[in-house]
């Protein structure tokens, strides 16, 4: 019935928005009523055709807004306290949820971050997108087939009767968030919310993903929420921007008056913290070399042969890669999922044994030393996980995890201690930290904690293994700052593995580009980024979003 | 100083929706979980409970006579006030035996959840962390698990003679398996976490790590099946000794003097059904309690690993 009106409907709505948020308020559910509000009194609208992006760090409330606008939110924990939503008119916080689910799809739709979350894993993805088809529409099996069919066409799938057949963990992320969108998008929805739906893909896919959405959005006219903390894609993609803070609207705007013309501070500070990839200029470090790896070789899979022999089966994680660090210098190693980063930084640490080839700390290879003779070297060489909330053992004090490897290398506890708390206080933590626990802190400060925990050890050589990856914008600016006075001060040199090329910029002396297990390029953070020799390295560098946009400087890239 | 960035208070907005918890403290779950604990079953399973162990304890002070005292000139009374729920088949007191028996339950139960735990967890954490002991281990387990408990109880004991000790051995025995897994499975979720291999970068000793970072993890999903074991020993120690393989029959346990006492049943029902209601309330008392803990911890830990 909606698709038949749905034309007379775009007219209409041209000047009407399709959803009109009006002052809602969320709280989280209290044991006496509402409890504290998530989302205060926020006010936007969003009309046919257009794209809204709400940008904000975590806990601005913006997956809220969007579970809320969905009928989604979880009844035990959240529940809306006032205001209206309304789709072409409807209040959809008076709905019963029979409507509600009869609009979900009909009127809008929601694609996820995670595809393979949002996907049934045991059952066939043709049938999935048909099941949307199937529970609210009349048509006969042939015809929803052939709609299905249609529809996985006009998300590019390849070889759409084969995808048809195919399970969700035959198909890549890409391919996924794609069924995800036909999924979304069959029933032509007058409303899209997509949270964060190309954080978990790799920078080439995300730019197709980008393209997909807009395209299908000028040909149904469909309004499009885009919820994402990444400017890069905000600048790509936003005709307006809301700006969230701690459930509140901080800012309006279209989306050059956010981008060059921020009003409020908390705007502005927030677009200028987006690293810029254009690369500083620094000297190369000149420093006696700390760390030589050599034809470092890794084989998943494959396991030694009862007869002693390495069996040459397994997939190729690493293959000869090569790389020098020296005293003070940043070496970064990018590449997408898959490439074998963290491969090398696993190997490097001895985390993983790597199958062949050398790693030279200081003079001594440690690639095949057994646990014993490695034990003297591990404290040469620390590391720091993507994951702030998995990284420190949260039964355990801050203070007791730092001092944790002193107290192996038998340095006395009082010893141990004041060397935490001056560790604390180069990483810009109170000292009272050392006595509270994990939970107590935000993602950034226990990445500071972290990063306190390595250099306590006095460590020659610092592995940050996608170290500013989980962080908010403006919370990564800060610890990129911090890692980069470190290496200053204390004269580490750091392998800094990333995924975003904005991060490696910022901070890199050198970069080292890997793909499928192989480094294929590396030179001085200006020349790969800037004069990249590989085909590859360009087609990473021209699929960052938002590369057009120099958000330091509030303009557009000359 | 620059404590600027987001705030815990403000991840617990989305934390409530992501069900990632800004996590509890060891400080902090306490008080919560009695909260969740403190429900009318618990505390009348738990009340139950109490009394059953203080009866069990203090046997010997609660007006009961040698429970083992023959006398053949009191054979199958009823309930008097010299013998408050009447006389066996051998004029023995069945008040005092019957306390006495949750001695031996109590015994028994105890010792196999702490036995079977304790090796459980050495095991399992062995396993799950080297992973040329697991494929080794975890082979002998499968085979244990696949001989129904009782049958291997009553081989073991007929192998070594009946005494509280073989018995207790052998209701620990096939238990162990579960234990193992349940912990192995906790080992494995938790051993590549982030903090575990940090602290291998920070050459912490591999014994230690499994002390400190490892072995915390397994203690709640332990203490749930503690319970679940407790209970179960009790049951199968009373089908072991009704069986006539359980404790020597000089020991009154509640098992035995429902063995003995099924014969007269027309007769004293009461010898199958004292015994046989205590049992039941102790073992329904345990499950709740367990499945009450299982609640209270469970959620939590999900979310937590």
């Amino acid at each position: 019935m909606n698709q038949t009106e749905s034309s007379a409907d775009a007219a209409r709505s041209a000047q009407q928005p399709v959803l009109t948020i009006d002052k809602l308020s969320v709280a989280l559910v209290g044991e006496h009523g509402p409890g504290r509000p998530v989302v205060k009194s926020l006010s936007f609208d969003v009309k046919a055709g257009e794209t809204v992006c709400i940008v904000g760090e975590s806990g601005s409330g913006k997956s809220v807004t969007s579970l809320a606008v969905m009928g989604l939110l979880p009844k035990d924990s959240l529940t809306p306290t006032g205001g209206r939503i309304l789709l072409e008119g409807e209040n959809l916080l008076e709905a019963s949820q029979r409507r509600l689910r009869d609009l979900r799809t009909t009127g809008m739709a929601m694609v996820f971050q995670e595809p393979m979350t949002a996907l049934n894993p045991v059952q066939r993805v043709g049938e999935q997108v048909d099941e949307v088809l199937r529970l609210h529409t009349k048509l006969g099996r042939e015809e929803r087939r052939k709609r299905v069919i249609a529809m996985l066409e006009s998300v590019h799938l390849p070889d759409v009767e084969r995808i048809y057949r195919s399970y969700p963990h035959e198909l890549s992320g890409g391919q996924r968030q794609r069924i995800v969108i036909a999924m979304a998008l069959i029933l032509k929805p007058r409303l899209l919310i997509a949270d964060e739906p190309t954080t978990a893909l790799d920078v080439t896919t995300q730019k197709q993903i980008l393209a997909l959405i807009k395209e299908l959005q000028t040909e149904q006219g469909t309004a499009v929420i885009f919820i994402t903390h990444d400017f890069g894609v905000v600048a790509e993609i936003a005709d307006r921007i809301v700006v969230m803070n701690q459930g509140s609207v901080v800012e309006t705007g279209t989306r050059d008056e956010i981008l060059a013309h921020p009003k409020q501070d908390y705007t502005r500070m927030l677009v200028s913290s987006v690293p810029s990839l254009i690369p500083h200029h620094r000297t190369q470090p000149t420093g006696e070399t700390v760390l030589t790896v050599k034809a470092l070789t890794k084989y998943y899979g494959s396991s030694k042969s009862w007869f002693g022999g390495a069996t040459a089966s397994g997939t190729p994680a690493a293959q000869d890669v090569d790389l020098i660090l020296r005293r003070g210098e940043v070496v970064g190693v990018v590449g997408e999922s898959g490439s074998g980063k963290s491969t090398v930084a696993r190997c490097v640490m001895r985390l993983i044994d790597p199958n062949s080839g050398e790693i030279n700390l200081n003079g001594t290879d440690i690639a095949t030393m057994g646990r014993g003779a490695l034990m003297p070297m591990r404290k040469r060489i620390q590391i720091v996980f993507q994951d702030p909330y998995r990284s420190l053992n949260p039964r355990r004090r801050v203070g007791e995890s730092i001092i944790e490897g002193l107290l192996n290398y038998n340095v006395s506890r009082a010893e141990a201690e004041s060397k935490a708390r001056h560790a604390l206080k180069t990483v810009g933590l109170p000292e009272d930290v050392y006595d509270r626990y994990p939970h107590q802190f935000s993602g950034g400060q226990r990445q500071r904690i972290c990063i306190a925990r390595a250099l306590v050890m006095e460590p020659d050589v610092l592995v940050a293994d996608e170290a500013v990856s989980a962080l908010d914008v403006s919370v990564q600016a800060q610890v990129l700052a911090l890692l980069d006075e470190v290496r200053e001060r204390v004269g580490v040199g750091v392998l800094f593995i990333t995924h975003d090329l904005r991060v490696a910029a910022q901070i890199c002396d050198t970069i080292i580009v890997m793909q499928r297990g192989r480094i294929v390029e590396q030179g001085t953070a200006v020349e790969v980024l800037t004069k990249p020799r590989e085909s590859y390295t360009r087609a990473l560098i021209e699929a960052a979003p938002g590369r057009h946009w120099d958000f330091q400087h509030f303009r557009a890239v000359a | 100083m620059s404590m600027t960035e987001t705030t815990t208070e403000t991840a617990v907005g989305t934390a409530a929706i992501s069900g990632a918890p800004p996590g509890n403290g060891p400080a902090a779950s306490r008080s919560p979980l009695w909260r969740t604990l403190r429900t009318t079953p618990v505390i009348v399973a738990l009340g139950v409970l109490t009394i059953l162990v203080f009866v069990a304890c203090f046997a010997p002070w609660l007006w009961t006579v040698d429970p083992v005292q023959i006398n053949p000139a009191q054979r199958l009374r009823p309930i008097s006030f010299e013998h408050w729920l009447g006389t066996d088949a051998y004029g023995r007191d069945v008040y005092s035996r019957v306390l006495y028996g949750g001695r031996i339950s109590l015994i028994v139960g105890l010792s196999v959840a702490v036995i079977s735990m304790a090796v459980g967890l050495v095991i399992g954490v062995v396993a799950g962390y080297f992973r040329w002991v697991d494929a080794i281990v975890m082979r002998i387990m499968d085979g244990l698990m696949a001989i129904p408990g009782i049958l291997l109880a009553i081989a073991l004991v007929s192998l070594s003679g009946s005494s509280i000790m073989t018995v207790i051995i052998a209701i620990t025995v096939p238990e162990i398996p579960r234990v193992v897994r349940l912990v192995r499975s906790v080992i494995l979720s938790v051993r590549n976490e982030p903090y575990v291999e940090a602290a291998v970068s920070l050459g912490t000793p591999t014994v230690t790590i499994m002390l400190r970072h490892l072995v915390p993890n397994t203690i709640p999903p332990l203490i749930v099946q503690g319970t679940y074991i407790f209970a179960s020993a009790i049951l199968t120690e009373a089908i072991l000794s009704f069986l006539g393989a359980g404790v020597p029959p000089e020991n009154s346990s509640w098992g035995n003097i429902m063995a003995e006492g099924r014969t007269f049943f027309q007769l004293i029902p009461g010898l199958v059904l004292y015994p046989g209601i205590l049992l039941s309330m102790m073992v329904l008392s345990v499950n709740i309690l367990g499945d009450a803990l299982r609640d209270a911890l469970d959620p939590r830990m999900s979310r937590r690993l």
